[in-house]
């Protein structure tokens, strides 16, 4: 019952704010290029539907991609640093300085070495350089949180290095990668868009291209059709990691039990 | 079957954690090893374990060292894996088949009465249990030297009764060699032949007690009177001040 409520009282609250959106446009009489009515909107996804659908694949693509590569390289380079305090120490400060620069600084140069013609690897890239750091930073908290005494253990039992870093560490900094996960999944989204916004228009990409270009051209409803599906994709994102850590920490961990 | 000589051993902070420590063991013994807390019994187990090197002095094994269970004050287990594969870590670090370490564990689960709770994890466990699991995954790696640092101090009275009784019917069928560290006067003198009694600060032996045999109850006048025993070398110690 709880659960039912959950779910009908956010979807009553959309039927009554959309309800009002369309009367109160249809009243007022409000241009359509300013604030298109829901049925508008509704009837541009459908004749833009081919389009819109291809935007939202090259998007989600791209994210995937970018978001994918982050991951394996923040998990690659928070294991290494794990094993070496040295190159912690040398490497991570670069690692900050990448983060705190905004990706929308950098994107102009990497657009340019890495060339329009190779478009979708530009953008991947971007989304991948935001989504890094939270995962490097979660991972590497994970990866020192581990019981010292079960490392001791282990030591004790003759486990190499890499045992220990597979059988302990690993999968107690599990819960820290997939928190990590969650916030860079949502912001590789973010990044991805941001980067196509500068790539501009003459890269017919995803869907803030589509934002672009439909807002110039005055078809409001199509730039929020677009709208529209930019936000159902980082709900989906941000659905999917969650249902992919609920799988992996349900049976043991705390996070996984409250919930 | 240990050998202790002249151990000091300073904390990173420079304090003296140790000061001349030596003691023996011998083979198939249930030693206590007795003091109050911060006197430095944890560190001296986990140099007896090789987990840390004596500042000077030495660790000796005359007769080859031998393998070692470790059971620490907290269960320390993996949250993320069940009781079997908890208890068969050890086995699977040092590259048992599978099946092999799969027996093992669960014939250690097994001996401490945790049979039917092999695909339990440790969050659906009391206390107690992942306490058992603790020593069933050092039973499994079939050691001849087991190491227990306080291992009862997070439990209730009665849990830590049952464990201990646990512990003396393992050791007696096993042929173990156990070091005990506590600062329970009323466990050591239970469940030890031998008491090892810590002054602190820096830690070393005030006296070494072997304890009468016949101590067949916790409150059998046998046992009493070894406690009077132990807590007058603690109290001569100073270790009560």
């Amino acid at each position: 019952m709880r659960r039912f409520i959950d779910i009908m009282l956010p979807l009553a609250v959309a039927a009554l704010v959309l309800g009002f959106w369309q009367w109160a446009v249809t009243q007022w009489q409000v241009p359509v290029y300013v604030l298109p009515a829901p049925s508008a909107i509704a009837a541009a996804f459908v004749n833009n539907f081919s389009s819109l659908m291809a935007a939202l694949t090259a998007t989600f693509l791209i994210t995937v991609a970018g978001f994918a590569g982050a991951v394996a390289a923040a998990l690659a380079l928070a294991i290494l640093f794990s094993q070496s305090r040295l190159i912690e120490r040398s490497l991570y400060p670069y690692a900050v300085i990448l983060q705190v620069t905004p990706v929308v600084a950098i994107a102009p140069l990497i657009l340019i070495w890495i060339g329009f013609e190779h478009i979708t690897l530009a953008l991947a890239l971007l989304a991948g350089l935001i989504a890094f750091f939270p995962v490097l930073t979660s991972t590497m908290l994970g990866l020192k949180s581990v019981d010292f005494n079960l490392m001791d253990l282990a030591r004790l039992y003759g486990a190499s290095r890499w045992q220990r870093l597979w059988k302990v560490q690993l999968p107690s900094a599990l819960p820290y990668l997939l928190s990590g996960m969650k916030t860079g999944g949502v912001i590789a989204l973010i990044g991805e868009v941001t980067a196509e916004f500068v790539a501009g228009s003459g890269t017919a990409t995803g869907l803030a291209w589509r934002i672009t270009e439909s807002s110039n051209r005055l078809e409001i409803a199509t730039t929020f059709a677009a709208l529209a599906l930019l936000a159902l994709l980082g709900v989906a994102i941000f659905a999917a990691l969650s249902l992919l850590e609920w799988a992996l920490l349900r049976r043991w961990h705390e996070s996984a039990l409250r919930a | 079957m240990i050998s202790l000589n002249g151990i000091a051993k300073h904390f990173p902070n420079s304090t003296q954690a140790l000061r001349d420590l030596s003691f023996k063991v011998s083979e198939k013994e249930f030693v206590s090893l007795l003091g109050p807390s911060g006197c430095g019994k944890s560190t001296a187990l986990r140099l007896v374990a090789g987990l840390l090197a004596p500042d000077s002095g030495s660790v000796q094994y005359p007769h080859g060292k031998p393998e070692i269970g470790f059971v620490f004050q907290e269960p320390t287990l993996m949250p993320w894996a069940d009781a079997l594969t908890n208890a068969r870590l050890p086995l699977d670090l040092k590259h048992l088949p599978r099946g092999e370490a799969e027996a093992r564990a669960m014939e250690a689960l097994a001996r401490v009465g945790l049979k039917g709770f092999e695909r339990a994890y440790p969050r659906e466990l009391s206390g107690g249990m992942k306490m058992r699991v603790s020593i069933a995954r050092a039973l499994a790696a079939h050691p001849q030297l087991l190491l227990l640092d306080e291992p009862f101090a997070a439990l209730d009275e009665i849990t830590r009764n049952a464990l201990g009784d646990d512990l003396l019917r393992l050791w007696r069928e096993d042929g173990l060699t156990v070091l005990f560290v506590t600062h329970s006067v009323s466990e050591s003198s239970y469940l030890s032949q031998r008491v090892l009694v810590m002054t602190p600060r820096p830690g070393h032996i005030a006296a070494d007690i072997t304890l009468p045999s016949g101590r067949d109850g916790r409150l059998s006048p046998a046992t009493i009177a070894a406690q009077r025993q132990i807590s007058d070398a603690l109290n001569g110690a100073g270790a009560l001040a």
